[in-house]
């Protein structure tokens, strides 16, 4: 019974949290709102015996939204919360899909005879995932790792300044015109 | 608490986060919305993990999902950097150049 409060509990804070981030002006507030989504949905998978995968849910999506703050303030370029301004496009069609996918997914919920049970939870699922890993899901880990390393590369290809895709046009050997600041890939 | 209730929740998380991602215009804002349809996703691999399987694959399989969040999440600010830099704009309306 408490945990069926709980959870619809944290069911409400997820959703409502979750459509705050695209009510509210401020970034900064729509930045935490996301975080306090994640933060409900990582308490969820706690209650559901994911502690690990729970709690690194938490630790890492509030890392992620203090950096996404950052990032807001950055390129922004003003503060929509002082000066109001519509920053949205196809507001209507926007709503009509997603209350359509509600739809469709809450009926798929609902409809399907979903099987009973199969096994059960270790007794340390922690531990079992670490053996999963180490184990016979190693080759899932070891596909995961050069690609979060060819992200690392990728970023900062794309990011860096001066670099091969920080040009003006789209004709790859086309060089600056008038560049008053030598250095970077070619010039 | 049931199966069909989380996966309610889950759904109405991924929905939210797909009206953000279809509706914003900041880059970062859709990135917002893309997590916040992965947020849904997590939920819904949980509730999949603890009420029909609840075996180690389904933990490495939310493993895989929150580091395509990472992925996500790296892509998109280098692609909003890049796009600050050189059109000093982070509006997803100022790189239509491949829209037909």
């Amino acid at each position: 019974m408490l945990i069926d409060i709980l959870f619809w509990a944290l069911a409400v804070v997820a959703v409502a949290s979750g459509a705050t981030v695209f009510a509210v002006d401020s970034m900064a507030r729509a930045t935490y709102a996301l975080a306090i989504s994640f933060i409900a949905v990582g308490i969820m998978l706690v209650i559901v015996g994911l502690e690990y995968i729970g709690i690194i849910t938490i630790l890492m999506m509030v890392m992620e939204m203090a950096i996404m703050v950052v990032y807001m303030v950055m390129y922004m370029g003003m503060n929509p919360a002082l000066m109001p301004m519509d920053m949205t496009h196809n507001k209507r069609g926007s709503a009509v899909l997603a209350v359509g996918t509600f739809v469709l997914l809450a009926a798929g919920a609902l409809l399907i005879p979903w099987p009973a049970r199969v096994g059960a939870p270790a007794a340390d699922l922690t531990a079992s995932l670490g053996h999963a890993i180490m184990g016979p899901k190693m080759l899932a880990m070891l596909t995961i790792s050069p690609v979060l390393f060819a992200t690392i590369i990728a970023g900062l290809v794309i990011a860096n300044p001066r670099g091969r895709y920080d040009r003006w046009g789209d004709d790859l050997k086309r060089r600056p015109p008038t560049d008053p600041m030598r250095g970077g890939l070619g010039r | 608490m049931t199966l069909q209730a989380v996966l309610l929740v889950a759904a109405a998380l991924f929905s939210v986060g797909l009206y953000g991602a279809l509706s914003q215009q900041v880059i970062v804002m859709v990135m917002m919305g893309l997590e916040l349809m992965l947020n849904g996703v997590i939920l819904a691999v949980g509730a999949f993990w603890w009420f029909l399987a609840p075996a180690p694959d389904g933990q490495v399989l939310l493993l895989i999902v929150i580091a395509a969040m990472t992925v996500e999440m790296a892509m998109g600010f280098a692609v909003a950097t890049l796009l600050h830099r050189s059109r000093g704009s982070d509006m997803t309306d100022s790189a239509t150049d491949l829209s037909g």
